[in-house]
């Protein structure tokens, strides 16, 4: 690990203008950021401690929603009275995410930022990763790619500078978008509000650019609209072990159902892209019709449409399909305790 | 003096070493800060090579060198020269000791930088900037079958084995079953990685390892640098797991040692997490093509089995997973055959229950095809074809009692409720099945010593060098110490893990307990011979004048057996004597049986499984094993041990894999949390019985080792389970979810 200079910030503003030097990086729960840094994949110059700064409530919006502070821990989320009455999608998604361990430590904003799981990233002996270094080439493409993805991707060939087939793993983020949520940040220009469904980028021709969120621009809250799926949420995760791993892929689904009529519908799948995957068309197929198995798979299908599956990966395909119908069948039949970790 | 066998020592109920451990008392390898001056202490890291084959044009170093803290950096360019030629017994690895600028697999150790932290050595590493003239590398072996050859080195068992004519036993089966099964490269991960503290005293070698065998290391370091055995000690008193991966020595240690010599410091050397896989070995990946022959009512005429593994370029590892068709099962003949693929990858090595615990995996599924095209109930099976002696070399076993196994634990599971037809059981949207499979694993033991003294106010010392891998060695040989006299167990030291102890085996192969205890009873039984003369000799005993044969001891006591009023407290002999312990050395070396008789342990393993339909996901609610291992030793680290096989295994089933990347040949999944072992979630009720029936013809103590055992079989009842759930059979390991919807 290079050394770096360490600063507590206590206000927003200071931890902003700390922020805004080169090579800063903000710490929050430090549990992906610090990993990195011990694989030399990130090398920060200084950084910002935020821990200390007051973002830690969650509270009801005027509207009828929810505001949650950057720093507000995982597992308090998760266990928020609001957020399990009014959101169980977010709580069953945080809580299927991670460890106990871990999700004491990890916040809301850095799950936000949470990079990928890919092998090629984290391991800087692998010398082709355009995220890590831009312009090396991808090795997950011709390497061993069970978990990549197979929607969204940029893949102009293991050798090209734009190429990445990586995935978003955050659980947490699957949730937040079928739940339209949006995220307030602060930076040296002032406060802005982007919603969550162009908060992450796909890799397009730059993989090394996350997110639309700048260098200098701090996460300092997540608002919800107000809750519509509340009684028919279900987040699915499916996995290779009961806990403590990344999804396979996974589905947050959210029904407005009127007399088994779907009024709208919040429907998002994990594991397959770069960032959450919404398709409004796939969200169209359901809303005004009855809740039942024809209907979610022509959602599936929709949500699939023109996926790529690699050498190992190619099931993810049909996977996320079955997935998908399955999560929408356990949400039509009523909001449930859910799955736990 | 007759030595009573029959009576089991009186158990401890908790580790000998339990509370120095929960307290964090218990010193570890890295842990030590003594007896060296603790500022002294530098810290190296290995840097690896992060190609798969080639050499290393040059290493340019200036950045690094002038990195704050650094020391010393040994690369191919400047390390010392070390005794030349290949490895022998007991260091069988093909070691990377920066004597050569070959590189034969990516991760393979390059270079060491030695620095006052660990963070800077690490720092400093990063800045090596190493040029490599690469090779075109073979990675993946499972593309190159043809170059499939024998193995240089098979081991003790030879690479190919025939008994009986094969060819016509299948000629004349009802029924044949034959398929191809998979098992994937395993990595060992103990909790505590592997480490090293070493530092030179003159010309003496002080070495802090974690280590299955502590005299291994000590006789390897000797021979790699080229002095005399005595003048190394290796101290090693509790390891953090190990499972073969520790039982030879692998490249850091010399490093360490080469490191401490060049900087003239004590010299610390920990693996990281990542560096776990590869250059310390591993469980190759073996395909394995079965084809087993019956007779309509179940009798086996022919088993064969050809199996294809990958082995290192540096070195060959036979992974015997052909063993358990030779003899578990009485077939009329078998053959098989075991061949090795060459690929740029690290040298495997031994791994917990290393050939049965994959050849269980994957025999124990074509038993259940066999079962089930024979319409059979697989248990069934398994006793239509019980082996009453070892079909493989055709004489007796020691003591068998597997059939009792079977009826116990399908009695405790409840096997008789199992439906045949698979996918019929169903729970919510869960598909139910059962499933069960032999477990096997040979009884070995070696030559051991052990030391054991009577002490001052009724206590007791025993000592062996032997190592206690966080499996009961230190609780086992308190009470057997301690039965020698009849005192209390908790009133025994123990000492272990320390080289300058009397020899005892590696702990591998199942053997410590079988091998050291009969050691500590031989001591015991010339300490109380000598503690008998002493009393004889002393007028103010009791036992003034006896003979040493007329006594016995018992609850801290001589007495006379001929009148057992007549005692000598053995406080008051010792105090007698002046306080002066009494001490007195022992020995024992495999029994004469060992060459007319074949020792074995067995169990049966029944698994219920739920497979969600949608998920695919596996979770394996119920494990039930009865194991004949002769006599258990003590309920809580037996029992324990067994059920860590167990949990073991089904990770074997469902979880584990290192996935090798196919250009760079490097793990790509070397971490914990990609590298999946199960959690607490995966693993549901599990049932441990042992039968405890003492195998004396093994070993007067009747304790057959059990340290490998339940891993076997137990993967393949999990297979076995999901195919009665499903329907679906899954013939290559781990059974992902994603295996099972495509299947």
């Amino acid at each position: 690990m290079n050394t770096f200079s360490y600063e507590r910030a206590t206000a927003t503003e200071s931890a902003i203008h700390a922020g805004s030097a080169k090579g800063a990086k903000f710490l929050a729960g430090g549990t992906n950021l610090v990993d990195l840094m011990k694989y030399g994949v990130e090398s920060p110059t200084a950084l910002v401690d935020i821990n200390h700064i007051e973002l830690k409530d969650i509270v009801a919006a005027s509207d009828g929603g929810v505001k949650i502070g950057a720093l507000v821990k995982n597992s308090d989320l998760a266990d928020h009275p609001l957020i399990k009455a009014r959101y169980p999608l977010l709580s069953q998604a945080l809580l299927s995410g991670a460890s106990p361990q871990l999700r004491n430590m990890a916040t809301t904003g850095g799950n936000l930022l949470q990079r990928t799981r890919c092998y090629y990233f984290s391991d800087i002996s692998f010398p082709a990763c355009n995220k890590r270094e831009p312009g090396t080439g991808c090795a997950a493409i011709k390497g061993y790619n069970r978990i990549h993805a197979i929607l969204g991707q940029s893949d102009k060939g293991s050798a090209s500078g734009e190429s990445c087939i990586a995935t978003n793993p955050s659980d947490m983020n699957v949730a937040l978008a079928a739940l339209d949520a949006k995220i307030e940040v602060e930076g040296p220009r002032g406060k802005r509000t982007i919603p969550f469904v162009e908060f992450h980028r796909l890799p397009g021709s730059t993989p090394w650019i996350e997110t639309t969120l700048k260098a200098d621009e701090l996460i300092v809250a997540v608002t919800l609209p107000p809750a519509k799926f509340s009684k028919n949420a279900y987040y699915l995760k499916i996995r290779d072990r009961n806990s403590y791993a990344f999804a396979l892929i996974s589905v947050a689904a959210g029904l407005e159902l009127e007399g088994g009529q779907i009024k709208s519908a919040g429907l998002a799948l994990g594991g397959v892209a770069l960032k959450p995957w919404r398709r409004e068309g796939a969200e169209m197929t359901l809303i005004g019709k009855a809740a039942g198995p024809e209907v979610f798979q022509e959602a599936a299908a929709a949500l699939l449409k023109d996926a790529k599956g690699y050498e190992h990966n190619a099931f993810k395909i049909e996977m996320a399909k079955q997935g998908v119908v399955r999560a929408l069948t356990l949400a039509s039949q009523g909001t449930t305790e859910g799955m736990q970790a | 003096m007759a030595t009573d066998t029959s009576t089991p020592a009186k158990e401890l109920n908790h580790r000998y070493e339990g509370i120095a451990k929960v307290t964090g008392k218990a010193k570890y390898a890295a842990e030590f800060s003594q007896p060296f001056p603790k500022a002294n202490l530098l810290y190296a890291y290995i840097v690896q090579a992060t190609i798969p084959n080639g050499t290393i044009a040059s290493i340019d170093r200036y950045a690094a060198d002038l990195a704050p803290g650094v020391i010393a950096i040994l690369t191919p360019f400047n390390a010392p020269k070390l005794n030349p030629g290949t490895p022998e017994p007991p260091a069988r690895r093909n070691l990377s000791l920066l004597q050569y600028k070959d590189v034969h697999y990516n991760g393979q150790p390059i270079a060491v930088v030695v620095a006052k932290s660990l963070n800077e050595a690490k720092t400093a590493a990063q800045l090596l900037k190493v040029k490599y003239d690469a090779k075109p590398a073979q990675i993946l072996y499972r593309q190159r079958l043809v170059d499939a050859r024998w193995p240089k080195n098979p081991g003790k068992e030879p690479a190919g084995n025939h008994r009986g004519d094969v060819q016509a036993g299948f000629a004349k089966s009802a029924v044949t079953v034959e398929q191809t099964y998979i098992t994937p490269i395993q990595h060992h991960n103990p909790m505590e990685p592997h480490a090293t503290i070493a530092w030179w005293e003159g010309e003496e070698l002080n070495v802090y390892d974690s280590t299955q065998y502590i005299s291994g290391v000590k006789m390897s370091l000797a021979k790699i640098l080229d002095i005399p055995v005595d003048y190394v000690r290796v101290v090693d008193p509790v390891v953090g797991g190990g499972f073969g991966s520790k039982g030879s020595m692998w490249s850091h240690v010399p490093l360490c040692v080469m490191a401490a010599k060049v900087t003239g410091k004590p010299v610390k050397l920990v693996l990281e997490r990542e560096q776990m896989f590869g250059p310390v070995g591993g469980r190759p990946s073996t395909i394995n093509k079965i084809k087993l022959g019956a007779s309509a009512d179940g009798k086996l005429l022919a088993m064969q089995q050809d199996v294809l593994m990958n082995a290192s370029v540096m070195e060959d590892f036979t992974e015997h997973s052909a063993g358990p068709t030779k003899n578990l099962y009485m077939s009329e003949s078998n053959s098989v055959t075991e061949k090795v693929v060459e690929v740029n990858l690290g040298v495997s090595t031994f791994m917990r229950a290393p050939g049965e615990a994959p050849g269980t995996a994957v025999l124990e599924i074509a038993m259940d095809e066999l079962a089930e095209k024979l319409k059979m109930d697989p248990v069934q099976l398994r006793v239509v074809n019980y082996a009453e002696k070892d079909p493989s070399h055709d004489r007796p076993w020691t003591d068998k009692h597997l059939r009792d196994c079977y009826t116990q634990a399908a009695e405790r599971f409840g096997w008789s409720k199992r439906s045949p037809t698979p996918g019929t059981v169903t729970e919510d949207n869960a598909l139910i099945g059962y499933g069960m499979a032999t477990a096997t694993y040979p009884a070995n033991r070696s030559a051991a010593q052990a030391v054991v003294r009577m002490l001052p106010g009724g206590k007791m010392f025993v000592g062996s060098g032997t190592q206690d891998l966080g499996t009961g060695t230190y609780t086992i040989m308190a009470q057997q110490a301690a039965a020698g006299l009849g005192i209390d167990p908790t009133l025994v030291e123990v000492r272990l893990g320390d080289s300058t102890l009397p020899k005892a085996p590696v702990s591998g192969g199942s053997q410590s307990s079988a091998s050291v205890l009969p050691a500590i009873q031989d001591a015991t039984t010339q300490l109380k011979l000598k503690l008998a003369d002493l009393a004889i000799a002393d007028a103010a005993s009791p036992l003034h004048g006896l003979k040493t044969l007329d006594i016995e001891a018992k609850d801290g006591k001589l007495f006379n057996k001929s009148d057992p009023s007549q005692t000598d407290n053995l406080v008051d002999l010792i105090a007698r004597n002046g306080n002066k312990p009494v001490e007195a050395s022992g020995s024992a070396e495999p029994s004469e049986s060992k060459d007319s008789m074949t020792s074995n342990s067995w169990g049966a393993v029944f698994v219920e499984v739920a497979v969600d339909k949608d998920t695919h996901m596996v979770k394996v609610r119920r494990v039930v094993g009865t194991y004949d291992i002769g006599r258990l030793l003590n309920r809580k680290t037996g029992l324990n041990q067994l059920m860590g096989g167990v949990v073991w295994a089904i990770s074997f089933a469902l979880y584990e894999e290192a996935h090798i990347d196919p250009v760079y040949g490097r793990v790509a999944n070397e971490s914990l949390a990609e590298y999946h072992v199960p959690v607490n979630a995966d693993i549901g009720t599990i049932d441990i019985t042992v039968l405890d029936i003492p195998d004396v013809k093994f070993n007067p103590i009747g304790s057959r080792g059990i340290g490998e055992i339940g891993i076997t079989g137990a993967a393949a009842a999990v297979a076995n389970a999901i195919y009665n759930a499903t329907g679906k059979r899954i013939r290559e390991y781990p059974i992902t979810p994603d295996k099972i919807m495509l299947a």
